[in-house]
Protein backbone atom coordinates (compact mmCIF):
# COMPACT_ATOMS: atom_id res chain seq x y z
CA UNK A 1 0.00 0.00 0.00
CA UNK A 2 1.18 3.49 -0.77
CA UNK A 3 -1.26 5.24 1.55
CA UNK A 4 1.48 7.14 3.35
CA UNK A 5 3.37 8.41 0.36
CA UNK A 6 3.85 12.14 0.82
CA UNK A 7 5.67 14.81 -1.10
CA UNK A 8 7.93 17.52 0.32
CA UNK A 9 8.95 18.22 3.88
CA UNK A 10 6.40 18.72 6.67
CA UNK A 11 5.73 22.41 7.41
CA UNK A 12 2.73 21.99 9.69
CA UNK A 13 2.40 19.32 12.32
CA UNK A 14 -0.60 19.04 14.64
CA UNK A 15 -0.39 16.52 17.39
CA UNK A 16 -3.22 15.20 19.57
CA UNK A 17 -5.37 18.35 19.32
CA UNK A 18 -8.25 18.71 21.74
CA UNK A 19 -10.80 21.50 21.32
CA UNK A 20 -14.15 21.87 23.03
CA UNK A 21 -17.17 24.15 23.00
CA UNK A 22 -17.93 24.48 26.70
CA UNK A 23 -18.25 20.91 27.92
CA UNK A 24 -18.77 19.39 24.50
CA UNK A 25 -15.60 17.99 22.97
CA UNK A 26 -15.32 18.91 19.30
CA UNK A 27 -11.83 17.55 18.57
CA UNK A 28 -10.68 14.52 20.53
CA UNK A 29 -7.02 14.08 19.78
CA UNK A 30 -6.62 14.98 16.12
CA UNK A 31 -3.17 14.65 14.55
CA UNK A 32 -2.13 15.51 11.02
CA UNK A 33 0.68 16.87 8.89
CA UNK A 34 0.87 19.19 5.94
CA UNK A 35 3.93 18.98 3.71
CA UNK A 36 5.37 21.78 1.63
CA UNK A 37 3.73 21.97 -1.80
CA UNK A 38 0.91 19.61 -0.89
CA UNK A 39 -2.84 20.01 -1.11
CA UNK A 40 -4.20 18.28 1.98
CA UNK A 41 -7.94 17.72 2.26
CA UNK A 42 -9.90 17.26 5.45
CA UNK A 43 -13.03 15.31 4.63
CA UNK A 44 -16.01 14.26 6.68
CA UNK A 45 -19.67 14.77 7.33
CA UNK A 46 -21.31 17.83 8.87
CA UNK A 47 -20.23 18.26 12.49
CA UNK A 48 -17.20 16.02 12.17
CA UNK A 49 -14.92 18.85 13.30
CA UNK A 50 -13.49 20.06 10.00
CA UNK A 51 -14.10 23.78 10.48
CA UNK A 52 -13.19 23.47 14.16
CA UNK A 53 -9.80 22.11 13.11
CA UNK A 54 -9.06 25.19 10.98
CA UNK A 55 -10.40 27.55 13.64
CA UNK A 56 -8.10 25.94 16.20
CA UNK A 57 -5.08 26.31 13.89
CA UNK A 58 -5.55 30.07 13.47
CA UNK A 59 -6.44 30.93 17.04
CA UNK A 60 -10.14 31.58 16.44
CA UNK A 61 -10.86 28.81 18.94
CA UNK A 62 -8.64 28.05 21.94
CA UNK A 63 -6.74 24.77 21.90
CA UNK A 64 -7.40 22.81 25.09
CA UNK A 65 -4.43 20.51 24.73
CA UNK A 66 -2.08 19.20 22.09
CA UNK A 67 0.50 20.96 19.97
CA UNK A 68 0.69 22.65 16.59
CA UNK A 69 4.02 23.44 15.01
CA UNK A 70 4.37 25.54 11.88
CA UNK A 71 7.92 25.59 10.51
CA UNK A 72 9.14 24.68 13.96
CA UNK A 73 7.19 27.38 15.81
CA UNK A 74 4.19 26.70 18.02
CA UNK A 75 0.84 28.17 17.04
CA UNK A 76 -0.81 27.40 20.37
CA UNK A 77 -2.07 30.54 22.16
CA UNK A 78 -0.77 32.82 19.40
CA UNK A 79 -3.24 35.56 18.36
CA UNK A 80 -4.79 35.23 14.89
CA UNK A 81 -3.04 38.27 13.43
CA UNK A 82 0.38 36.89 14.43
CA UNK A 83 -0.44 33.52 12.88
CA UNK A 84 -1.21 35.35 9.62
CA UNK A 85 2.12 37.15 9.95
CA UNK A 86 3.82 33.73 10.28
CA UNK A 87 2.26 32.71 6.95
CA UNK A 88 -0.76 30.60 7.90
CA UNK A 89 -3.76 32.33 6.34
CA UNK A 90 -7.36 31.32 6.85
CA UNK A 91 -10.07 31.73 4.19
CA UNK A 92 -13.10 31.15 6.39
CA UNK A 93 -16.35 29.41 5.68
CA UNK A 94 -18.87 31.97 4.45
CA UNK A 95 -16.01 34.03 2.94
CA UNK A 96 -16.12 36.93 5.41
CA UNK A 97 -15.14 39.59 2.90
CA UNK A 98 -15.50 43.20 4.05
CA UNK A 99 -18.88 44.15 2.54
CA UNK A 100 -18.49 47.95 2.50
CA UNK A 101 -14.90 47.98 1.27
CA UNK A 102 -14.34 47.87 -2.47
CA UNK A 103 -12.58 44.92 -4.08
CA UNK A 104 -9.41 46.99 -4.20
CA UNK A 105 -9.71 48.02 -0.55
CA UNK A 106 -10.33 44.41 0.48
CA UNK A 107 -7.04 43.50 -1.19
CA UNK A 108 -5.30 46.50 0.35
CA UNK A 109 -6.34 45.45 3.86
CA UNK A 110 -4.64 42.12 3.19
CA UNK A 111 -1.35 43.99 2.74
CA UNK A 112 -1.71 45.59 6.17
CA UNK A 113 1.44 43.92 7.47
CA UNK A 114 3.81 45.16 4.79
CA UNK A 115 2.07 47.98 2.90
CA UNK A 116 3.99 50.78 4.57
CA UNK A 117 7.33 49.05 3.98
CA UNK A 118 6.77 47.60 0.54
CA UNK A 119 4.13 49.18 -1.68
CA UNK A 120 5.37 47.54 -4.94
CA UNK A 121 4.85 44.10 -3.39
CA UNK A 122 1.16 44.88 -2.90
CA UNK A 123 0.93 46.00 -6.52
CA UNK A 124 2.68 42.84 -7.71
CA UNK A 125 0.49 40.50 -5.68
CA UNK A 126 -2.65 42.38 -6.70
CA UNK A 127 -1.71 41.82 -10.36
CA UNK A 128 -1.22 38.11 -9.67
CA UNK A 129 -4.67 37.92 -8.11
CA UNK A 130 -6.21 39.71 -11.09
CA UNK A 131 -4.44 37.25 -13.41
CA UNK A 132 -6.00 34.37 -11.49
CA UNK A 133 -9.43 36.00 -11.21
CA UNK A 134 -9.97 38.45 -14.08
CA UNK A 135 -13.55 38.96 -12.86
CA UNK A 136 -12.22 40.74 -9.79
CA UNK A 137 -10.42 43.27 -11.95
CA UNK A 138 -13.68 44.10 -13.68
CA UNK A 139 -15.25 44.75 -10.30
CA UNK A 140 -12.29 46.56 -8.74
CA UNK A 141 -14.25 49.60 -7.47
CA UNK A 142 -17.37 47.69 -6.43
CA UNK A 143 -18.10 47.13 -2.72
CA UNK A 144 -17.43 43.52 -1.71
CA UNK A 145 -20.99 43.09 -0.50
CA UNK A 146 -22.39 43.59 -4.01
CA UNK A 147 -20.42 40.67 -5.51
CA UNK A 148 -22.01 37.29 -6.18
CA UNK A 149 -21.16 34.38 -3.86
CA UNK A 150 -18.62 33.00 -6.31
CA UNK A 151 -16.93 36.35 -6.81
CA UNK A 152 -16.78 36.85 -3.05
CA UNK A 153 -15.05 33.48 -2.76
CA UNK A 154 -12.53 34.60 -5.38
CA UNK A 155 -11.98 37.80 -3.43
CA UNK A 156 -11.55 35.87 -0.18
CA UNK A 157 -8.92 33.61 -1.77
CA UNK A 158 -7.28 36.56 -3.54
CA UNK A 159 -7.11 38.50 -0.30
CA UNK A 160 -5.39 35.58 1.43
CA UNK A 161 -2.84 35.38 -1.39
CA UNK A 162 -2.07 39.10 -1.03
CA UNK A 163 -1.08 38.53 2.61
CA UNK A 164 1.71 36.33 1.25
CA UNK A 165 0.48 33.03 2.68
CA UNK A 166 2.82 30.08 2.93
CA UNK A 167 0.00 27.81 3.99
CA UNK A 168 -3.48 28.58 2.74
CA UNK A 169 -6.41 27.21 4.75
CA UNK A 170 -9.56 26.97 2.64
CA UNK A 171 -12.82 26.27 4.44
CA UNK A 172 -15.64 24.97 2.19
CA UNK A 173 -14.81 27.07 -0.88
CA UNK A 174 -17.70 25.44 -2.77
CA UNK A 175 -20.40 26.24 -0.23
CA UNK A 176 -23.27 28.44 -1.39
CA UNK A 177 -21.85 29.02 -4.85
CA UNK A 178 -23.36 28.48 -8.29
CA UNK A 179 -22.20 25.09 -9.71
CA UNK A 180 -20.62 26.72 -12.74
CA UNK A 181 -18.43 28.88 -10.52
CA UNK A 182 -17.51 25.94 -8.26
CA UNK A 183 -15.70 24.31 -11.16
CA UNK A 184 -13.96 27.59 -11.97
CA UNK A 185 -12.85 28.08 -8.38
CA UNK A 186 -11.53 24.54 -8.08
CA UNK A 187 -9.60 25.02 -11.33
CA UNK A 188 -8.03 28.12 -9.87
CA UNK A 189 -7.17 26.34 -6.62
CA UNK A 190 -5.42 23.69 -8.71
CA UNK A 191 -3.54 26.42 -10.54
CA UNK A 192 -2.48 28.08 -7.29
CA UNK A 193 -1.31 24.70 -5.99
CA UNK A 194 0.71 24.08 -9.17
CA UNK A 195 2.48 27.40 -8.52
CA UNK A 196 3.79 25.83 -5.32
CA UNK A 197 1.25 27.14 -2.82
CA UNK A 198 0.70 24.71 0.07
CA UNK A 199 -3.02 24.30 0.75
CA UNK A 200 -5.15 22.71 3.42
CA UNK A 201 -8.68 22.27 2.18
CA UNK A 202 -11.81 21.50 4.15
CA UNK A 203 -14.65 20.22 1.98
CA UNK A 204 -17.93 18.43 2.23
CA UNK A 205 -17.79 17.86 -1.49
CA UNK A 206 -15.35 14.96 -1.13
CA UNK A 207 -15.33 13.94 -4.80
CA UNK A 208 -14.30 17.43 -5.84
CA UNK A 209 -11.72 17.73 -3.07
CA UNK A 210 -10.05 14.38 -3.79
CA UNK A 211 -9.56 15.40 -7.41
CA UNK A 212 -7.13 18.11 -6.36
CA UNK A 213 -5.78 16.81 -3.03
CA UNK A 214 -2.59 14.78 -2.68
CA UNK A 215 -3.40 13.54 0.76
CA UNK A 216 -6.62 13.25 2.77
CA UNK A 217 -7.69 12.92 6.35
CA UNK A 218 -11.18 11.66 7.09
CA UNK A 219 -12.69 13.10 10.26
CA UNK A 220 -15.53 11.51 12.17
CA UNK A 221 -16.97 13.10 15.35
CA UNK A 222 -13.71 14.76 16.28
CA UNK A 223 -11.30 11.94 15.43
CA UNK A 224 -9.23 11.10 12.36
CA UNK A 225 -10.55 7.72 11.26
CA UNK A 226 -8.70 7.31 7.97
CA UNK A 227 -5.85 8.96 6.19
CA UNK A 228 -4.04 8.36 2.95
CA UNK A 229 -3.47 9.58 -0.57
CA UNK A 230 -6.56 10.51 -2.53
CA UNK A 231 -6.11 7.36 -4.65
CA UNK A 232 -5.99 5.21 -1.54
CA UNK A 233 -9.10 6.78 -0.01
CA UNK A 234 -10.98 6.52 -3.30
CA UNK A 235 -9.93 2.91 -3.78
CA UNK A 236 -10.97 1.94 -0.30
CA UNK A 237 -14.61 1.09 -0.77
CA UNK A 238 -15.40 0.92 2.92
CA UNK A 239 -14.38 4.53 3.51
CA UNK A 240 -16.11 5.69 0.38
CA UNK A 241 -19.35 4.06 1.40
CA UNK A 242 -19.24 5.11 5.03
CA UNK A 243 -18.25 8.75 4.77
CA UNK A 244 -18.02 10.08 1.33
CA UNK A 245 -21.32 9.06 -0.25
CA UNK B 1 -33.97 89.13 8.60
CA UNK B 2 -31.28 89.64 11.21
CA UNK B 3 -32.92 87.19 13.60
CA UNK B 4 -32.93 84.55 10.86
CA UNK B 5 -29.20 85.02 10.19
CA UNK B 6 -28.49 84.93 13.91
CA UNK B 7 -30.47 81.76 14.44
CA UNK B 8 -28.92 80.19 11.37
CA UNK B 9 -25.45 80.82 12.83
CA UNK B 10 -26.62 79.46 16.18
CA UNK B 11 -27.99 76.38 14.45
CA UNK B 12 -24.71 75.76 12.60
CA UNK B 13 -22.69 76.31 15.78
CA UNK B 14 -24.74 73.93 17.92
CA UNK B 15 -25.03 71.45 15.07
CA UNK B 16 -21.24 71.40 14.62
CA UNK B 17 -20.72 70.68 18.30
CA UNK B 18 -23.38 67.95 18.40
CA UNK B 19 -22.04 66.46 15.18
CA UNK B 20 -18.53 66.21 16.65
CA UNK B 21 -19.68 64.76 19.97
CA UNK B 22 -21.98 62.33 18.16
CA UNK B 23 -19.08 61.16 15.97
CA UNK B 24 -16.83 60.82 19.00
CA UNK B 25 -19.51 58.72 20.70
CA UNK B 26 -20.23 56.69 17.57
CA UNK B 27 -16.57 55.95 16.87
CA UNK B 28 -16.13 53.29 19.53
CA UNK B 29 -19.50 51.74 18.74
CA UNK B 30 -18.72 51.58 15.04
CA UNK B 31 -15.42 49.80 15.54
CA UNK B 32 -15.68 47.84 18.76
CA UNK B 33 -19.46 47.36 18.71
CA UNK B 34 -19.98 48.63 22.23
CA UNK B 35 -21.97 51.54 23.58
CA UNK B 36 -19.56 53.64 25.59
CA UNK B 37 -21.65 55.44 28.21
CA UNK B 38 -18.47 56.49 30.01
CA UNK B 39 -17.82 58.80 27.08
CA UNK B 40 -19.74 61.67 28.70
CA UNK B 41 -17.29 61.69 31.57
CA UNK B 42 -14.39 61.65 29.12
CA UNK B 43 -15.91 64.79 27.61
CA UNK B 44 -16.13 66.24 31.14
CA UNK B 45 -12.46 65.48 31.80
CA UNK B 46 -11.52 67.27 28.58
CA UNK B 47 -13.37 70.42 29.71
CA UNK B 48 -11.60 70.48 33.08
CA UNK B 49 -8.14 69.89 31.64
CA UNK B 50 -8.79 72.68 29.14
CA UNK B 51 -10.01 74.94 31.92
CA UNK B 52 -7.09 74.38 34.29
CA UNK B 53 -4.35 74.46 31.65
CA UNK B 54 -5.69 77.58 29.94
CA UNK B 55 -6.28 79.42 33.25
CA UNK B 56 -2.71 78.62 34.23
CA UNK B 57 -1.29 79.69 30.87
CA UNK B 58 -3.18 82.99 30.82
CA UNK B 59 -1.17 83.99 33.91
CA UNK B 60 2.06 83.84 31.90
CA UNK B 61 1.08 84.55 28.30
CA UNK B 62 -1.30 86.70 26.37
CA UNK B 63 -1.81 85.11 22.98
CA UNK B 64 -5.18 83.41 23.15
CA UNK B 65 -4.34 81.32 20.06
CA UNK B 66 -1.23 79.87 21.65
CA UNK B 67 -3.10 79.16 24.86
CA UNK B 68 -5.87 77.49 22.90
CA UNK B 69 -3.46 75.25 20.98
CA UNK B 70 -1.43 74.24 24.06
CA UNK B 71 -4.47 73.69 26.29
CA UNK B 72 -6.27 71.69 23.59
CA UNK B 73 -3.19 69.53 23.03
CA UNK B 74 -2.94 68.87 26.76
CA UNK B 75 -6.61 68.01 26.91
CA UNK B 76 -6.31 65.64 23.92
CA UNK B 77 -3.40 63.82 25.57
CA UNK B 78 -5.09 63.49 28.96
CA UNK B 79 -8.47 62.38 27.56
CA UNK B 80 -6.75 59.84 25.31
CA UNK B 81 -4.96 58.36 28.32
CA UNK B 82 -8.20 58.29 30.30
CA UNK B 83 -10.02 56.60 27.41
CA UNK B 84 -7.27 53.98 27.07
CA UNK B 85 -7.43 53.35 30.80
CA UNK B 86 -11.21 52.93 30.64
CA UNK B 87 -10.79 50.47 27.80
CA UNK B 88 -8.24 48.44 29.76
CA UNK B 89 -10.23 48.39 32.98
CA UNK B 90 -13.86 48.33 31.91
CA UNK B 91 -13.97 46.77 28.45
CA UNK B 92 -11.01 44.56 27.65
CA UNK B 93 -11.75 42.03 30.40
CA UNK B 94 -15.33 41.83 29.07
CA UNK B 95 -14.55 41.15 25.38
CA UNK B 96 -16.44 37.89 25.49
CA UNK B 97 -19.11 38.93 28.00
CA UNK B 98 -22.74 39.64 27.05
CA UNK B 99 -23.45 43.15 25.72
CA UNK B 100 -25.55 44.12 28.77
CA UNK B 101 -22.60 43.46 31.07
CA UNK B 102 -20.48 45.85 29.03
CA UNK B 103 -23.17 48.56 29.13
CA UNK B 104 -23.41 48.28 32.92
CA UNK B 105 -19.64 48.43 33.17
CA UNK B 106 -19.51 51.54 30.97
CA UNK B 107 -22.19 53.33 33.00
CA UNK B 108 -20.30 52.40 36.18
CA UNK B 109 -16.91 53.63 35.04
CA UNK B 110 -18.57 56.82 33.77
CA UNK B 111 -20.03 57.49 37.22
CA UNK B 112 -16.73 56.83 38.95
CA UNK B 113 -15.04 59.31 36.63
CA UNK B 114 -17.73 61.96 37.12
CA UNK B 115 -17.46 61.71 40.90
CA UNK B 116 -13.69 61.89 40.66
CA UNK B 117 -14.15 65.21 38.86
CA UNK B 118 -16.65 66.34 41.50
CA UNK B 119 -14.31 65.47 44.36
CA UNK B 120 -11.22 67.04 42.85
CA UNK B 121 -12.68 70.14 41.19
CA UNK B 122 -15.80 70.71 43.28
CA UNK B 123 -19.44 71.17 42.35
CA UNK B 124 -19.21 74.90 41.59
CA UNK B 125 -19.92 75.93 38.03
CA UNK B 126 -16.86 77.31 36.26
CA UNK B 127 -16.39 79.81 33.47
CA UNK B 128 -14.07 78.79 30.65
CA UNK B 129 -11.48 81.49 29.83
CA UNK B 130 -11.95 83.06 26.40
CA UNK B 131 -9.88 80.90 24.07
CA UNK B 132 -10.76 82.80 20.91
CA UNK B 133 -10.34 86.61 20.78
CA UNK B 134 -13.59 88.47 21.30
CA UNK B 135 -13.91 90.05 17.87
CA UNK B 136 -17.20 90.83 16.17
CA UNK B 137 -17.81 91.56 12.53
CA UNK B 138 -20.83 92.50 10.51
CA UNK B 139 -22.47 90.06 8.16
CA UNK B 140 -25.79 90.77 6.42
CA UNK B 141 -26.49 93.54 8.89
CA UNK B 142 -25.83 91.36 11.92
CA UNK B 143 -22.90 91.57 14.33
CA UNK B 144 -21.45 88.09 14.50
CA UNK B 145 -18.78 87.06 17.00
CA UNK B 146 -15.70 85.54 15.37
CA UNK B 147 -15.76 82.54 17.70
CA UNK B 148 -19.08 81.31 16.30
CA UNK B 149 -17.67 81.19 12.77
CA UNK B 150 -14.46 79.58 14.01
CA UNK B 151 -16.37 76.89 15.91
CA UNK B 152 -18.17 75.95 12.70
CA UNK B 153 -14.91 76.00 10.71
CA UNK B 154 -12.93 73.98 13.25
CA UNK B 155 -15.71 71.37 13.37
CA UNK B 156 -15.84 71.13 9.57
CA UNK B 157 -12.05 70.85 9.23
CA UNK B 158 -11.98 68.17 11.95
CA UNK B 159 -14.66 66.16 10.17
CA UNK B 160 -12.90 66.44 6.82
CA UNK B 161 -9.61 65.34 8.39
CA UNK B 162 -11.29 62.42 10.12
CA UNK B 163 -12.92 61.37 6.87
CA UNK B 164 -9.53 61.46 5.11
CA UNK B 165 -7.90 59.40 7.85
CA UNK B 166 -10.64 56.80 7.79
CA UNK B 167 -10.80 56.59 3.98
CA UNK B 168 -7.18 56.92 2.93
CA UNK B 169 -4.73 55.84 5.61
CA UNK B 170 -3.60 52.35 6.53
CA UNK B 171 -4.97 52.70 10.06
CA UNK B 172 -8.29 54.02 8.73
CA UNK B 173 -8.67 51.12 6.33
CA UNK B 174 -7.86 48.73 9.17
CA UNK B 175 -10.48 50.46 11.32
CA UNK B 176 -13.13 50.00 8.65
CA UNK B 177 -12.11 46.36 8.26
CA UNK B 178 -12.37 45.70 12.00
CA UNK B 179 -15.72 47.46 12.14
CA UNK B 180 -17.13 45.32 9.32
CA UNK B 181 -15.71 41.94 10.30
CA UNK B 182 -13.45 41.64 13.32
CA UNK B 183 -12.60 37.98 12.73
CA UNK B 184 -11.67 38.46 9.08
CA UNK B 185 -9.58 41.51 10.05
CA UNK B 186 -7.53 39.19 12.27
CA UNK B 187 -7.05 36.84 9.30
CA UNK B 188 -5.58 39.80 7.40
CA UNK B 189 -2.91 40.26 10.04
CA UNK B 190 -4.54 43.24 11.72
CA UNK B 191 -3.98 43.45 15.48
CA UNK B 192 -7.67 43.99 16.19
CA UNK B 193 -7.32 44.91 19.86
CA UNK B 194 -4.85 47.68 18.95
CA UNK B 195 -7.25 49.04 16.36
CA UNK B 196 -10.01 49.02 19.00
CA UNK B 197 -7.70 50.93 21.37
CA UNK B 198 -7.06 53.39 18.55
CA UNK B 199 -10.82 53.94 18.19
CA UNK B 200 -10.96 54.91 21.88
CA UNK B 201 -8.17 57.43 21.30
CA UNK B 202 -9.94 58.87 18.25
CA UNK B 203 -13.15 59.17 20.24
CA UNK B 204 -11.31 60.92 23.08
CA UNK B 205 -9.51 63.39 20.80
CA UNK B 206 -12.77 64.25 19.05
CA UNK B 207 -14.44 64.72 22.43
CA UNK B 208 -11.61 67.04 23.51
CA UNK B 209 -11.95 69.14 20.36
CA UNK B 210 -15.73 69.25 20.78
CA UNK B 211 -15.22 70.14 24.46
CA UNK B 212 -13.06 73.12 23.53
CA UNK B 213 -15.74 74.31 21.11
CA UNK B 214 -18.51 73.81 23.67
CA UNK B 215 -16.51 75.72 26.26
CA UNK B 216 -15.96 78.56 23.82
CA UNK B 217 -19.61 78.71 22.84
CA UNK B 218 -21.28 78.42 26.25
CA UNK B 219 -18.45 79.17 28.78
CA UNK B 220 -20.31 77.96 31.89
CA UNK B 221 -19.96 74.33 32.86
CA UNK B 222 -19.92 72.08 35.92
CA UNK B 223 -18.83 68.57 36.85
CA UNK B 224 -21.88 67.00 35.17
CA UNK B 225 -21.38 68.74 31.80
CA UNK B 226 -20.71 65.43 30.08
CA UNK B 227 -23.97 63.93 31.24
CA UNK B 228 -26.16 66.29 29.23
CA UNK B 229 -23.98 66.46 26.18
CA UNK B 230 -23.64 62.69 25.96
CA UNK B 231 -27.41 62.18 25.99
CA UNK B 232 -27.84 64.60 23.14
CA UNK B 233 -25.01 63.04 21.17
CA UNK B 234 -26.42 59.59 21.90
CA UNK B 235 -29.78 60.64 20.45
CA UNK B 236 -28.03 62.28 17.50
CA UNK B 237 -25.91 59.18 16.83
CA UNK B 238 -28.85 56.77 17.12
CA UNK B 239 -31.07 59.01 15.01
CA UNK B 240 -28.48 59.22 12.23
CA UNK B 241 -27.51 55.56 12.46
CA UNK B 242 -25.11 54.60 15.21
CA UNK B 243 -21.64 53.67 14.03
CA UNK B 244 -21.93 55.77 10.88
CA UNK B 245 -19.89 58.98 10.74
CA UNK B 246 -22.16 60.64 8.21
CA UNK B 247 -25.16 59.55 10.24
CA UNK B 248 -23.70 61.19 13.35
CA UNK B 249 -23.23 64.47 11.47
CA UNK B 250 -26.78 64.38 10.13
CA UNK B 251 -28.18 63.46 13.55
CA UNK B 252 -26.18 66.25 15.19
CA UNK B 253 -27.63 68.88 12.89
CA UNK B 254 -31.18 67.53 13.24
CA UNK B 255 -30.94 67.70 17.04
CA UNK B 256 -29.51 71.20 16.72
CA UNK B 257 -32.42 72.26 14.49
CA UNK B 258 -34.89 70.90 17.03
CA UNK B 259 -33.12 72.70 19.89
CA UNK B 260 -33.29 76.01 18.02
CA UNK B 261 -36.71 75.74 16.37
CA UNK B 262 -38.77 74.00 19.05
CA UNK B 263 -38.50 76.78 21.68
CA UNK B 264 -39.78 79.29 19.08
CA UNK B 265 -43.10 77.49 18.67
CA UNK B 266 -43.53 75.66 21.99
CA UNK B 267 -44.86 77.34 25.16
CA UNK B 268 -42.08 75.92 27.37
CA UNK B 269 -38.57 75.76 25.97
CA UNK B 270 -37.62 72.53 27.73
CA UNK B 271 -40.35 70.78 25.73
CA UNK B 272 -37.68 70.58 23.03
CA UNK B 273 -36.40 67.45 24.80
CA UNK B 274 -39.76 65.80 24.20
CA UNK B 275 -39.65 66.76 20.54
CA UNK B 276 -36.12 65.40 20.14
CA UNK B 277 -36.99 62.05 21.73
CA UNK B 278 -40.24 61.86 19.77
CA UNK B 279 -38.36 62.41 16.51
CA UNK B 280 -35.85 59.72 17.46
CA UNK B 281 -38.59 57.23 18.32
CA UNK B 282 -40.45 58.03 15.13
CA UNK B 283 -37.34 57.53 12.99
CA UNK B 284 -36.54 54.25 14.73
CA UNK B 285 -40.10 53.02 14.19
CA UNK B 286 -39.78 53.62 10.48
CA UNK B 287 -36.09 52.76 10.11
CA UNK B 288 -34.73 50.80 13.09
CA UNK B 289 -31.11 51.28 11.99
CA UNK B 290 -31.38 55.09 12.04
CA UNK B 291 -31.39 57.37 9.01
CA UNK B 292 -28.03 56.38 7.50
CA UNK B 293 -27.37 53.20 9.48
CA UNK B 294 -26.80 49.89 7.79
CA UNK B 295 -28.21 46.58 8.84
CA UNK B 296 -25.48 44.80 10.77
CA UNK B 297 -25.32 41.05 10.66
CA UNK B 298 -24.95 39.59 14.12
CA UNK B 299 -21.28 38.95 14.69
CA UNK B 300 -20.23 35.44 15.69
Amino acid sequence: MNENKRIGEPILRADNLHVSYGKIAALKGVSFEVHKGEVVAILGANGAGKTTTLNALTGVLPIKSGSVQFQGKSLVNVPTNRITAMGVVHVPEGRHIFPDLTVEENLRVAAYLYESKNKPLLQERKEQVFDLFPRLKERIHQPGGTLSGGEQQMLAIGRALVTGSELLLLDEPSMGIAPKLVAEIFQTITKIAKNGQTIMLVEQNAVMAMKIAHYCYVLETGCVTYEGTSEYIQANERIAQAYLG
Amino acid sequence: MSIIVQQLINFLQLGSIYALTAISFSMVYGIAGLVNFAHGSVFGVSMYVLFFVSTLLFQVMESTWLVYVIALTASCVVTSLVALLIEQIAYRPLRKAPKVTVVVSSVGVGMVLQYLILNTAGSKALRMPKLIPDIKFALLGVNIPLFKILIILIAIVTMILLNLIVKKTRLGTAMRAVSQDTIAAGFMGIATSRVISASFVFGAVLAAIAGSLYGTAYSIFAYNVGEQIIWWSFIAAVLGGIGSIRGAVLGGFIISAISILAPMVLPVSSYKDIVAFAVMILVLLIKPTGLLGKKVNEKI
